[in-house]
């Protein structure tokens, strides 16, 4: 019997449908996403316009857009932006939400109420909204709404890790570390954060997934990726127009976000359960 | 003469409530209302008493795990209330803790020799091989191999988990070890392993414990003396075998007398408890017992009783304790 | 008169580790009125008894054998007839009373609950009625209290109020696992003592599963002593108590600490674990633990031997155990 909990962890991950399924759409994108830098099978960037609302094709396996742009190339290249900026976003959010809620978590009293006072007032704002407006002060542009975006996901992170956060430090192995004479910081790093890495493990996946979303959105109004460089966003925004004349034009970058969306979701409800400390501990 | 190991001198610990309103005049509990005991080295000092009774509080205070209001908490001779946390670092060597829960005491995601090893970050650095020594050397003294220093607390059952965290709590060679209910979870035949263990042990080392416990027979077999808690106070001390043989406040022999036996026969003629614990949030003139009391009468409702000797290092804080113990003995 | 006839009872439970044997062959035979204490350490199967009774087991479990209830076999009940025959005939009462009572909902109107739907009171008479049962479990004031919500009473109060509603369809059989674990002693007194009063008065029949000896030989008439999924011992109360046998009894009792004991006697401590259900060990399930295991005790179950009429013993080495009654068994 030599550590069933590591031993099992393979066959846990294999065992939950949503994490296959997700993880496999994951890492189809991720790999979408590496061959687009190198090679894509169309045009991106350059205008053919004789090849303008080419149908489907062996050349143009999902036709070519209004200024005769390979739609399945732009696709691909999208991808590129769309996992930037969720990952960007995302560790922007992750890093400084975490630490905001351990610090919180920590300190309790007026700090934690401070923080969290904080918080709750730029969660009242929708997200696409105070993304618009932080893109309006600090101009349109990629860089720019990614900081939105990862602005906005600084309370979420910092609630749910000063939420979990509290729980574990009402248990007694913490009350065992502080009768050791550990600190409050060398307490945090060595049980608290372990203790709820996995809950925000699979926030961030589902963070990654809204940041997507909202990168879309963004791009769609025209406040994030600027042209020429392909955004699924921009792609629907410019087919929009398009919609009763070639209406597959918005369907299949609608499809690329959706599919992107789900993927991320399944992969953090599968993330969940094979993370539960409750399975991993039955014996 | 013995080394005092631990003196506490009126403990005082009022928790405060959330207010009513904004001009609502504070409200507390109770948790602690001056509690005074000293405990000699080698000894065992038992707390009994019911849930909400201030127990726990008492362990937490002793520990410096949260502020105290009012007294003194000295540890070989060393003042540990109004010390910083920082302050107390060098000290915490002398005092260590044993919980209830074998569950919920050990970090899920530490290894047993990483727990183990926990209580010496408050020690100079020691080597990784010294370091090591030392867990397999507590380890074989609780009755685990030194190989399960690299496992995780859930390949263990209850009773091994509660020997890991005594295991944790004797690796800085403490003066004092504080035990918060340590068998309460465990199943009897374990229990009484883990029993035996914490004799053995202090018979070997020479640790003082304090120990608290709901089990009045757990503590019988333990301690050398018992304080009897009730409300925040401690309403009886003494040696065991008096305390036990003759009770000297009402409360007490109600408790002993609410333990079910195992013997065949049953039903025994006793006075039964009525009522709840009540009055933690107020402060009011009299016994704290007054409404559970089967004795009570006026003298009750105005006089609170103090502890006073009623037979050589025995004390008791009833009107009637004198009349108790003659009829008891 | 037979009201409860358990024969050869097995429950299986399938788990990610493989089929554990939660209770094997098991009998139980409970007369109209009559107290039956089970005891054991905590996966001993005395809980997954219960809930066999009850019909509550969950759903990774299989059963074979009968449990017959006036005759009638409950194991081949649909969950349906289950559920009438939960409400009027048999009820529960859990180790911890504030996860058994739902926090959303005043006591009133839980107690209210069952007593419309299984007795079709109209509300104001289940009202009055639950304000009699309240009164009944000795909640002082109940007018007020039933319309309290769970966490406005105290530990003993709750269980009170679960008292109250096992009680509110006067069933024939009371269930209790661990009523009173979750509470101080004074008020476990009081809340045994109030279940004795109940059950003599109601004429019900009694379950009370606990772990503790003493509880079990103050509140009972006869007793069933588990070890790994089987009775090891069973018989009266004051002849068991009277005879310790089983050397897992005899372990059991020796190792509980006692009052009066005092402190120059060493605890006697039964070596090892329970053992695990999945890999069961063959032939007596205590062998390995067992002071008086012989090389016949790892090899086959042993028979279930009548001491007398009304005590039965599983153990191969009956004379043995017998000699060392009161002895020192395991030193």
């Amino acid at each position: 019997m030599s550590n069933p909990a590591s031993q099992s962890f393979a066959s846990r991950c294999l065992k939950s449908r949503s994490f296959v399924v997700g993880g496999t759409i994951t890492l189809i994108l991720l790999c979408c996403a590496i061959v687009s830098l190198f090679w894509t099978p169309g045009e991106v960037y350059n205008i053919v316009i004789t090849d303008r609302f080419k149908a489907p094709s062996a050349d143009h396996w999902l036709g070519t857009d209004q200024f005769g742009r390979d739609v399945f190339s732009m696709l691909m290249t999208g991808t590129q932006n769309s996992i930037t900026v969720g990952v960007v976003a995302v560790s922007i959010g992750l890093f400084a939400g975490v630490s905001l809620g351990l610090y919180a978590s920590a300190k309790r009293g007026w700090t934690e109420e401070l923080i969290m006072r904080f918080s709750d007032f730029s969660f009242a704002f929708p997200a696409i909204l105070s993304a618009i407006m932080i893109t309006a002060i600090l101009g349109p542009g990629g860089v720019n709404s990614i900081i939105a975006i990862g602005i906005y996901n600084v309370p979420v992170f910092a609630r749910l890790t000063r939420g979990s956060a509290n729980s574990i430090w009402a248990r007694e192995y913490v009350m065992a570390a502080r009768a050791a004479g550990k600190g409050k910081f060398r307490i945090t790093i060595e049980h608290i954060l372990p203790n709820i890495l996995s809950i925000i493990v699979v926030q961030a996946t589902i963070q990654f997934a809204i940041a997507i979303l909202a990168e879309a959105a963004l791009s769609y109004l025209g406040l994030g990726t600027q042209p020429p460089h392909p955004s699924w966003g921009r792609m629907l925004n410019e087919a929009q127009t398009l919609m009763f004349l070639q209406p597959m034009q918005a369907v299949y970058p609608g499809a690329a976000i959706a599919l992107a969306v789900f993927g991320l979701n399944l992969l953090g409800d599968g993330l969940r359960d094979v993370l539960d400390p409750r399975l991993s501990r039955k014996r | 003469m013995n080394k005092t190991v631990l003196k506490v001198t009126d403990l005082v610990r009022h928790y405060p409530l959330p207010k009513e309103s904004l001009l609502a005049p504070p409200r507390f509990v109770y948790a602690l209302n001056g509690v005074s005991f000293t405990v000699e080295e080698g000894k065992s000092f038992g707390i009994v008493g019911e849930s909400g009774c201030g127990k726990s509080t008492l362990a937490r205070n002793v520990m410096a795990l949260e502020d105290t209001d009012a007294g003194s908490v000295q540890i070989l001779g060393n003042e540990v209330v109004g010390k910083t946390f920082n302050e107390l670092r060098p000290l915490r060597q002398h005092f260590q803790m044993v919980f209830q829960d074998p569950y919920g005491s050990l970090d899920p995601h530490h290894t047993v020799g990483r727990i183990i090893a926990e209580p010496l970050a408050a020690l100079e650095p020691l080597s990784r091989q010294e370091r090591e020594d030392r867990v397999k050397e507590v380890l074989s003294s609780v009755g685990l191999k030194p190989t399960d220093m690299s496992k995780y607390p859930h390949e263990f059952s209850g009773g091994q988990r509660q020997r890991i965290a005594i295991a944790r709590a004797l690796i800085t060679r403490p003066a004092l070890i504080v035990a918060d209910e340590p068998v309460s979870a465990l199943d009897v035949s374990v229990q009484a392993q883990v029993l035996n263990l914490l004799r053995d042990l202090q018979d070997t080392h020479g640790v003082t414990y304090m120990f608290i416990s709901h089990d009045l027979a757990v503590v019988e077999y333990l301690c050398d003396e018992v304080a009897v808690m009730y409300l925040g106070s401690i309403v009886e001390k003494g040696k065991t075998e008096d305390l036990f043989a003759r009770p000297a406040h009402p409360y007490t022999r109600i408790l002993l007398d609410a333990v079910p036996q195992p013997a065949s026969g049953k039903k025994r003629d006793r006075i039964r408890l009525t009522g709840n614990v009540t009055g933690q949030t107020e402060k009011r003139s009299g016994c704290a017992f007054q409404d559970r009391c089967p004795m009570v009468d006026d003298r009750c409702k105005r006089e609170t009783p103090t502890l006073k000797e009623v037979e050589d290092s025995h004390l008791a804080a009833c009107h009637f304790s004198r009349e108790l113990v003659e009829k008891a003995g | 008169m037979t009201l409860l006839d358990v024969r050869n009872l097995n429950i299986t439970l399938q788990t990610a580790m493989g089929e554990a044997r939660a209770v094997r062959d098991l009998n139980i035979t409970l007369k109209k009125g009559e107290t039956l204490g089970i005891v054991g350490e905590s996966g001993c199967g005395k809980s997954m008894t219960a809930l066999a009774l009850m019909g509550l087991l969950p759903e990774n479990a299989t059963t074979s054998g009968e449990l017959l209830l006036s005759g009638e076999d409950l194991l081949e009940k649909s969950e349906k007839e289950m559920c009438t025959i939960r409400g009027n005939r048999m009820a529960m009462i859990f180790q911890e009373p504030m996860t058994s009572l739902n926090p959303v909902h005043t006591v009133g109107r839980q107690i209210m609950e069952p007593l419309r739907l299984h007795r079709g009171l109209s509300k104001k008479e289940a009202f009055e009625e639950a304000k009699r049962l309240l009164d009944r479990v000795g909640i002082p004031n109940p007018s007020e209290r039933i319309r309290n919500h769970p966490h406005q009473l105290s530990g003993g109060q709750r269980q009170r109020v679960m008292i109250a509603l096992a009680l509110s369809c006067s069933p024939d059989i009371l269930i209790a696992d661990e009523p009173t674990t979750a509470l101080d002693v004074t008020i476990q007194d009081q809340i045994l003592e109030l279940i004795q009063t109940l059950v003599d008065e109601e004429g019900m029949s009694l379950v009370l599963i606990s772990h503790d000896l003493g509880v079990i030989a103050e509140n009972t008439q006869k007793v069933m002593v588990m070890y790994g999924g089987t009775a090891v011992e069973t018989g009266s109360t004051d002849r068991i108590f009277d005879e310790l046998t089983h050397p897992y009894t005899q372990g059991l009792f020796a190792a509980m600490p006692k009052i009066g004991m005092g402190r120059n006697r060493r605890l006697t401590t039964i070596p090892g674990t329970v053992p695990d259900l999945i890999n069961l060990p063959k032939g007596c399930t205590f062998t390995d633990r067992c002071p008086l295991a012989s090389e016949k005790c790892g090899g086959a179950v042993p028979a279930r031997s009548q001491m007398n009429e009304s005590h039965t013993v599983m153990c191969h080495h009956l004379d043995k155990a017998i000699k060392a009654r009161g002895g020192e068994l395991y030193q």
